[in-house]
């Protein structure tokens, strides 16, 4: 074995800021210098100081706080979404590859039919209609979401079904349930964790772009996106408002896609040795 | 190469179909009563009977659905609840501007990443190479929403080069156009950076440096045109994306193209032009698809069978 996923100073570097962004979110209240909705007119805009180290926004909030309890909706955004897309995903993938015929090719079409929207385009109508709120951000971004993990799913199930294990369980009588879950699903996992890390960084900028178009997170609670929306109004005067959300953003989406980077090259190894 | 024609052509009708029920459904999702949303609950009843029949919603759910089809066929979208204007004629004002600003970021992104590419893959793993990995990294992991304002900070507020916002002349379209383009050309970086680097070690290159071909001339006449066929077809893929990827991009640059018209749209709680927007949108993104998918069969024989047999 070449070199391992822990000997990569990039990917431990990595793990570290998912880590510090998950104890961030899980001890809020803990960590965080102040109330991150206590207002002070008196001091609005005003630049990093030594008791406000991330600066204050227009309404004197302290912006340190606001990005560490902002960062419990990008982890919860993203971990629900890749979740439930992930979920979905395995379910609708499986049914299309190992039944194939009709059910393949109507979810198959399916898929292209939701894909046909480009972008975030769709998520973008369906949480406008739907409404801003954190369920259906998740609703919205994993009704795209689960697209990518049916097709990588259902490929995997293509390849893995002609296997012999597979031949050998289904002509000992085992139920199609049986083998998709006790023997295929086992062996396709790996490019899913690939690509769900991916789509954790995916999440974070996706639910980033709908707070900051206003239609996610609502305030006054904060998020990096609608912070970073926000802070444009004062580029001018305060750019501290829209440089550390951004920061934050691009520390854990670098940390997703390097993680996603690590493990593709893990799984590339143990499948060539 | 008829047989792949007709089927590609033949998958081209569902989707279609797929796509126009869910521009269709889009306004049956609002949670109550959408009419009650777009003017509020406590719009007068007569103003809202008059919307409600406007918006066709008074019909049984199945001959709505059919009006709709219907209509689209004559190319009608319908009305604009507050511009009172065809949502076709506003749709196909906004459109040009898209255009425009897509091709504007795909000229940002090759002038970007071709040199920095090529330059990366000829110092493989030395300092020029690292440089533009930092870029790409940059480009991957930084959303538009962010990469504009920093934009706008360096260029606009500190330097007073270019214009924070608006239309008008070339300099307005340079700030959006690199929005739009970094994240792209990021990726082209990457891929001209490793095909190069294949092709510069092959044998026929070898071949010509023993004949003593100046390396200017290696890389210009013998490597490059080989290394760029994987790079076109990105590049050519990313086309449809942009058309309508530039939602944020048009919104923060007040850019008057289609992906702003989407937010306004939607900020104005105006479902039939919102309708008209994702149509005309995914459409346009689908028309690409079919004509790129039918070029590469014609370009490329290999496809054609291999998608013939799936």
């Amino acid at each position: 074995m070449k070199k391992g996923f822990f000997n990569k100073k990039s990917n431990i570097f990595s793990l570290l800021i998912i880590f510090l962004f998950l104890c961030c979110s899980l001890f809020a209240p803990l960590i965080s210098p102040h109330d991150p909705y206590e207002i002070h007119l008196d001091s609005s805009l005003r630049g990093p100081s030594r008791s406000f180290p991330c600066g204050q926004d227009n309404l004197g909030r302290d912006v340190l706080s606001r990005l560490i309890h902002g960062s419990r909706v990008s982890m919860t955004v993203s971990i629900a979404t890749v979740s439930v897309s992930l979920i979905i995903g395995i379910l609708i993938g499986s049914i299309a590859g190992y039944f194939s015929g009709w059910a393949d090719e109507l979810i198959m079409r399916l898929i292209d039919i939701l894909l046909a929207f480009p972008g975030i385009l769709l998520a973008i109508a369906l949480s406008s209609v739907l409404g801003p709120s954190l369920k259906n951000i998740v609703i919205a971004l994993s009704a795209i979401g689960w697209t990518g993990y049916a097709r990588i799913t259902r490929a995997q199930f293509l390849s893995i079904r002609e296997r012999d294990f597979v031949i050998a369980a289904k002509s000992s009588g085992a139920s199609a349930g049986r083998i998709i879950i006790k023997h295929i699903l086992p062996n396709a996992l790996s490019p899913l964790l690939v690509e769900a890390s991916f789509g954790m960084a995916g999440a974070v900028v996706a639910e980033g772009a709908l707070s900051f178009l206003g239609l996610g997170i609502q305030p006054p609670y904060p998020s990096w996106g609608s912070m970073l929306g926000e802070g444009r109004d004062y580029l001018l005067i305060a750019s501290h408002l829209t440089i550390f959300p951004g920061i934050a953003i691009m520390a854990i989406v670098l940390a997703f896609n390097f993680i996603g980077d690590g493990l593709r090259d893990l799984m590339d190894i143990r499948e060539t040795k | 190469m008829r047989k792949f024609l007709i089927r590609r052509i033949l998958l081209f009708v569902p989707v279609l179909l797929g796509t126009l029920t869910i521009a269709f459904s889009i306004i049956h999702l609002i949670p109550g009563d959408p009419v009650d949303i777009i003017l509020g609950e406590n719009a007068l009843p007569a103003d809202k009977d008059a919307l409600r029949k406007a918006l066709k919603l008074d019909l049984p759910l199945h001959r709505q659905y059919i009006t709709f089809l219907s209509g689209l066929f004559k190319g009608d979208l319908g009305y604009s609840i507050y511009t009172k204007q065809p949502v076709i004629r506003t749709v196909m004002e906004r459109y040009p501007a898209t255009i425009e600003l897509a091709l504007a970021s795909i000229i940002f992104s090759v002038l970007f990443s071709f040199p920095l590419g090529i330059v990366a893959a000829i110092y493989k793993d030395r300092w020029p190479d690292h440089i533009t990995r930092f870029f790409s990294l940059t480009g991957l992991c930084m959303p538009n929403f962010f990469l504009a304002p920093i934009l706008i900070i360096i260029f606009s507020i500190e330097l007073g080069l270019l214009p924070v916002s608006g239309t008008g002349g070339i300099q307005n379209i340079i700030l959006p156009s690199i929005t739009l383009g970094f994240g792209m050309s990021s990726i082209l970086t990457r891929m001209i950076r490793s095909s190069l680097y294949e092709v510069l070690n092959d044998d026929y290159i070898r071949g010509a440096k023993a004949k003593g071909v100046d390396n200017f001339s290696i890389l210009l006449k013998h490597a490059l045109p080989n290394a760029l066929i994987p790079v076109i077809t990105i590049l050519a893929m990313q086309f449809g994306s942009l058309l309508a990827g530039s939602i944020i991009t048009e919104t923060i640059f007040s850019w008057p193209g289609i992906g702003r018209l989407v937010i306004q749209s939607i900020y104005a709680r105006d479902y039939p032009l919102l309708q008209g927007c994702l149509i005309f949108i995914s459409l346009s993104y689908q028309f690409i698809n079919l004509i790129l998918d039918l070029l590469y069969a014609f370009i490329d024989p290999r496809i054609r069978y291999e998608k013939g047999v799936l």
